[in-house]
């Protein structure tokens, strides 16, 4: 046993000088935050992909890239398992440091509550929103990031679909797709406003949060919406995955698709014979 | 505006008298044009009930005496118009503060525990500064930063509208915050970040906020209080990360 342990022990781990550590805390905090709430904005839009014209195989081109499939030309599930993993560490290390922070005792919970309830002050309330939603998230992203990281092929328009709709799993979606809406969105507003670098008002800060979190809301619930449709009509193949008939001209050019048999047999009619 | 009739909720409380349970007592009065909240207050002592306990001094914002919570909002009473209020409007004391009666709180004994805790008084290299010699010329942009940092009246409204505070009473709150502020940008005071860091670089200090920014909206001196808080961070962190 190292002899700081009797040091610390005795409450004089300060000494005369204090620990640097507090400071090196608030920067992580705040920089896994914003990692996490730029990759959700980022995650949304790609499984959003589904919402674009012919969103089944944009979708499926949009997971089978992250699967390294036109670059290896097959799939490398543990890619997305290394990928959840990573996002899970930063996610394990924000709620870490995050927790901190929250109401310790009834004592607190009550104190801050009666506080926010009778200063009916916007960014207080805020923040008792954003523990909400942060407590929520303890459970609903880690149970999905477990999920992506054990079960990485079970990814694609499909497969997603048929979890969301057959698996009974869209409540769980839709509680997630609220929380970290709106935790995002105001983290990142928080962020701004705490560190001030930004060149905005306040105001400005504020009014671009609730777009931002109203548009990632309304995208969220028509994604959500269109996976629930596809599950549902998919409902009796259920296993059944997800394969283009024809994949874009310019996808099959980026990839060699002549090394890849299975790209090569959904190649589309080359652009000439088209005209 | 014309008159009209309004109730004032007070919370009445002697911590000082056994048997006393905190109340709310109802009392109505006839607003007067131009009348402030401490205006009222004094017609109902004068008037209704003179065992009614609050401060005031200066009655023109200056003294930061006259501090309550107002609808659940701190304000201070003298620079509130009672026109701009609801025909209902509770009063409570400051939280946080020690409960001298009914209104009044002791926001000095507080305030005094941080200056004291914070060090704000001005450090220079001279251990006994020569008092009656004229003081050292200062730019007067340094002086304009400095006043308005200074402009602090210390009533407490800030800690008050805290929910830090409200759920961590050692924390430092916005107005400890200003006062570092004030001497970091003293061009006389020999402290540095460093320095600093050993006042405020903790979870009860500058990174133990969590910039609920209600100390900025209710400032009565509108000071930047969010500005000078930010800041405060980001040097504070620098000093972690260097590890000066």
């Amino acid at each position: 046993m190292s002899d700081s342990i009797f040091i610390i022990q005795s409450g004089l781990a300060e000494g005369r000088r204090k620990s640097r550590l507090p400071g090196l805390l608030d920067i992580m905090q705040s920089a896994s935050g914003l990692v996490l709430a730029l990759f959700m904005w980022g995650h949304m839009f790609f499984v959003a992909s589904i919402l674009l014209p012919q969103g089944e195989t944009i979708m499926w081109i949009v997971t089978r890239f992250f699967e390294g499939y036109f670059f290896f030309g097959r799939s490398i599930h543990w890619l997305v398992s290394c990928v959840a993993a990573f996002v899970a560490l930063v996610f394990v290390t924000h709620a870490l440091l995050a927790v901190r922070k929250f109401p310790a005792g009834y004592r607190q919970f009550r104190a801050i509550r009666s506080h926010t309830r009778a200063m009916r002050h916007e960014d207080s309330t805020l923040w008792i929103w954003q523990v909400y939603t942060g407590f929520l998230l303890f459970f609903l992203a880690s149970a999905h990031l477990y999920q992506m990281m054990i079960w990485p092929q079970n990814i694609g328009p499909y497969a997603s679909s048929d979890r969301v709709w057959s698996d009974g799993l869209w409540p769980f979606y839709l509680a997630m797709l609220l929380a970290v809406e709106l935790h995002a969105g105001i983290g990142l507003y928080r962020l701004a406003v705490k560190w001030d670098l930004l060149p905005a008002s306040r105001v400005f800060l504020k009014r671009l949060k609730w777009a931002l979190t109203a548009f990632f809301l309304i995208l969220g619930l028509a994604t959500l919406g269109a996976y629930m449709k596809i599950g549902y009509e998919h409902r009796y193949q259920v296993g059944e995955r997800y394969t283009p008939e024809t994949l874009p001209d310019w996808l099959l050019r980026l990839a060699p698709a002549e090394d890849f048999q299975e790209l090569r047999r959904m190649r589309t009619i080359p652009a000439e014979e088209a005209r | 505006m014309s008159q009209r009739q309004i109730t004032l909720k007070i919370l009445r409380y002697n911590p000082q008298e056994a048997g006393s349970e905190p109340r709310l007592q109802s009392y109505s009065l006839e607003t007067a044009e131009a009348m402030t909240l401490f205006i009222a207050l004094n017609e109902i002592r004068e008037h209704q009930d003179p065992t009614l306990q609050f401060d005031f001094v200066c009655r023109a914002g200056i003294c930061g005496s006259c501090a309550m919570m107002v609808n659940g909002r701190p304000r201070l009473a003298c620079r509130t118009l009672v026109a701009e209020l609801p025909d209902t409007v509770v009063l409570a004391p400051l939280p946080f503060f020690e409960l001298i009666g009914d209104l009044s709180v002791n926001t000095g004994k507080w305030m005094r525990g941080m200056s004291e805790r914070l060090h704000t008084w001005l450090h220079t290299m001279e251990e006994s500064p020569d008092i009656c010699r004229i003081e050292e010329r200062m730019e007067p942009e340094d002086a304009e930063a400095v006043y308005e940092m200074d402009r602090c009246i210390e009533c407490g409204c800030c800690v008050a509208a805290c929910g830090t505070a409200r759920m961590r009473q050692d924390f430092v709150g916005a107005v400890g915050f200003g006062k570092i502020a004030r001497f970091r940008l003293d061009p006389r005071d020999i402290r540095t970040d460093a320095d600093y860091y050993e006042l405020i670089g903790d979870d009860t200090g500058v990174f133990g906020c969590m910039s609920l920014l209600a100390c900025h909206d209710v400032c009565p001196k509108s000071l930047p209080l969010q500005n000078q808080i930010a800041f405060l961070r980001r040097k504070m962190a620098q000093v972690s990360i260097r590890r000066e």
